[in-house]
């Protein structure tokens, strides 16, 4: 156990530290967020005018949503540096040390939580520079924090076991891009639910990050903090089965290799 | 009672005295090659052991299961003690691997990957910093040691790798061709470290080179490998010793294939084999051969150009062993 907990953090430190080296993202993870804000803030703004839509303003709709719509993709590439790791050899130099296994994982999965949460900090910021109000305080805003981080977690891992799995780079884009933008659709980042087809409004109910999205909207707004507790715990339950499916994809590739 | 008491001693004894010990090793690997075909080995602690074959011998196929990357799909092996099935993390705490292709982090420096290396390899967090600075110091890279290792030109990430190797003071080596791309010197200074390690702390090396010369001068003994299996083991002065005679080569041009044929009627000719321009005959005297094998070849119409006499090389223990030329193999 503190053989785990200290590679994890050795490890951990590692993965923050190339990711610090690496300006461009750096660059695109506040870029990015700032551009959906500004741009679809003001091409959707008149959306809320629609009768039923039921949100005060456009901005303080959008906001919670480009918050976990940015979790979903800064976590998804994730599996892109287990690639790298893969066809450097940093793996098999790793995996012929004593290294425990599961913190090679759960490094990675810690290190997409924390990336995440850096960027939903921005994009809360800058919302409410826009005009964003958040009812709920400190505790609304932390909750949404730990909503982005779950879902990162959840996300990463599984795109770490899909990159173990396929160890291919094309593989894991094909499967983002295919993936990717109905998941953030198929959810109420930038619909309201009431305003939605039927069917769509059922897929969402199964998908995460339409959990995630509604919540952090109820977090936003403060009221119904009972919700967003369950919501929390639904995304726990994501995250641990994601990382569980990730061990097994980890397991298979040793097996393999 | 006695003779049993001897024996159990016997068998502590050697497995103190044989730092790796492989037991008819095989893999075959999912897409149905079969790169490790019954590999059997013992390398004593201390040893300097040298694994050569052609590209695609199993080589690296066999270092992995060693170093407990890849499970063996047949035999089994002990590694510093330890079972390479039943304990693959007390393998991993007394070796040292440096694998084929480099395995450095490139965004972190070269103090950076040495540190991480010692914390996952269980080095006292005391120790870790006065480790990783007598390393790079062994490898001359303090300069460069605060830079990232995208940086390094491939001769520094190769020795990155090595001091990344030594980090945990391992009992037992690999090195899967750890002097490819290294300049001549850095690998002569190699050498001399391996010898020095070797003599200081009884360290044993597995090495598998592409090199004779490296081979013939650093390896207590080796073993030739070839489609995965064990062709042929000694020490570099017995493997030269099993080959009768010396060898001729006479440079024909173009002539080569039929001039193999016509050496190969010429009494007294043990081996021939073409190397290009060039045909090779392994001969009892090679003294009183030459004139002969000139005169067969003139006598038939091949004009002979030039004419060298040597004794065996390891070259042609190689060549001996596998039917090809080794330097034309590593060349490909
Ligand atoms: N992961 C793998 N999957 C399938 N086949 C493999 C794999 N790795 C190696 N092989 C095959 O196994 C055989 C032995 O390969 P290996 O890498 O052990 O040879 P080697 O002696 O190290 O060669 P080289 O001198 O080129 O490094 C080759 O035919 C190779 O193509
Ligand atoms: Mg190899």
């Amino acid at each position: 156990m503190n053989a785990f907990l200290s590679d994890t953090r050795h490890l951990l430190i590692r993965h923050l530290r190339t990711t610090i080296r690496i300006p461009i993202w750096i660059a695109v993870t506040i870029i990015q967020p700032v551009i959906w804000l500004t741009l679809y803030g003001q091409l959707f703004r008149r959306v809320v005018e629609i009768p039923g839509f039921g949100a005060a303003s456009y901005i303080q709709f959008l906001t919670p949503g480009v918050v976990i719509m940015t979790a979903l993709f800064g976590s998804a590439w994730a599996g892109m540096g287990i690639l790298e790791d893969l066809t450097d050899g940093v793996m098999d130099r790793m995996l012929a040390t004593p290294v425990s296994r599961a913190a090679l994982i759960t490094a990675r999965v810690l290190h997409a939580s924390v990336t995440v949460t850096a960027q939903s900090i921005i994009i809360l910021l800058f919302g409410m520079a826009l005009g964003a109000r958040i009812p709920g305080g400190l505790p609304g805003f932390a909750a949404i924090l730990l909503m982005g981080a779950l879902l990162g977690a959840g996300f990463s891992a599984l795109s770490n076991g899909l990159a173990l799995v396929t160890r291919r780079e094309e593989t894991l884009i094909a499967v983002i891009n295919f993936f990717g933008l109905p998941l953030t659709f198929m959810s109420t980042a930038f619909m309201a639910a009431d305003l939605m087809p039927g069917w769509i409004r059922r897929i969402a109910g199964a998908n995460p990050v339409n959990w995630a999205v509604d919540a952090s909207r109820q977090a936003m707004l403060g009221g119904n903090w009972s919700e967003v507790v369950k919501t929390c715990l639904m995304l726990l339950g994501f995250a641990l089965v994601s990382v569980w499916i990730s061990t097994q994809a980890f397991r298979a590739y040793r097996r393999s290799s | 009672m006695i003779a049993k008491a001897r024996e159990i001693t016997f068998t502590i004894m050697d497995a103190i005295v044989d730092a790796i010990v492989i037991e008819n090793l095989s893999k075959t690997y999912a897409n149905g090659v079969k790169a490790v075909d019954g590999v059997t080995l013992k390398i004593k602690q201390g040893e300097i052991f040298g694994l050569l074959g052609p590209n695609g011998a199993g080589k690296s196929t066999t270092v992995r299961m060693l170093t407990t990357l890849t499970a063996p799909s047949g035999g089994g092996a002990q590694v510093a003690g330890c079972d390479i099935a039943r304990d693959p993390s007390g393998v991993r705490a007394r070796i040292g691997y440096v694998a084929q292709a480099s395995g450095v982090d490139k965004w972190a420096t070269g103090r950076e990957n040495l540190a991480l290396q010692a914390r996952l390899m269980r080095v006292p967090s005391a120790e870790v910093e006065s480790r990783v600075t007598r390393l790079l110091q062994w490898v001359r890279l303090e300069e460069a040691a605060q830079r990232i290792v995208k940086t390094y030109s491939g001769g520094m990430k190769r020795r990155l790798d090595l001091a990344m190797g030594l980090v945990n003071d391992p009992g037992v080596l690999f090195l899967d061709e750890p002097t490819t791309g290294l300049d001549p010197e850095t690998r002569a200074a190699l050498w001399s470290d391996l010898i020095r390690l070797r003599k200081e702390r009884n360290l044993t090396v597995l090495i598998t080179t592409h090199y004779l010369d490296e081979a013939d001068r650093l390896c207590d003994r080796l073993a030739i490998i070839d489609k995965g299996k064990v062709v042929v083991e000694g020490t570099p002065a017995e493997l030269k010793a099993l080959i009768r005679g010396d060898t001729v080569s006479l440079e024909v041009g173009e002539e080569a294939p039929r001039a193999v044929d016509l050496l190969r009627s010429v009494a007294g000719v043990l081996q021939t084999l073409q190397d290009g321009a060039t045909v090779i005959a392994r001969v009892e005297q090679g003294a009183t051969a030459l004139p002969v094998l000139i005169t067969a070849l003139e006598k038939s119409g091949v004009a002979v150009r030039s004419a060298t006499l040597g004794r065996p090389s390891l070259d042609d223990v190689y060549m001996h062993h596998t039917g090809h030329r080794f330097t034309g193999e590593a060349a490909k």
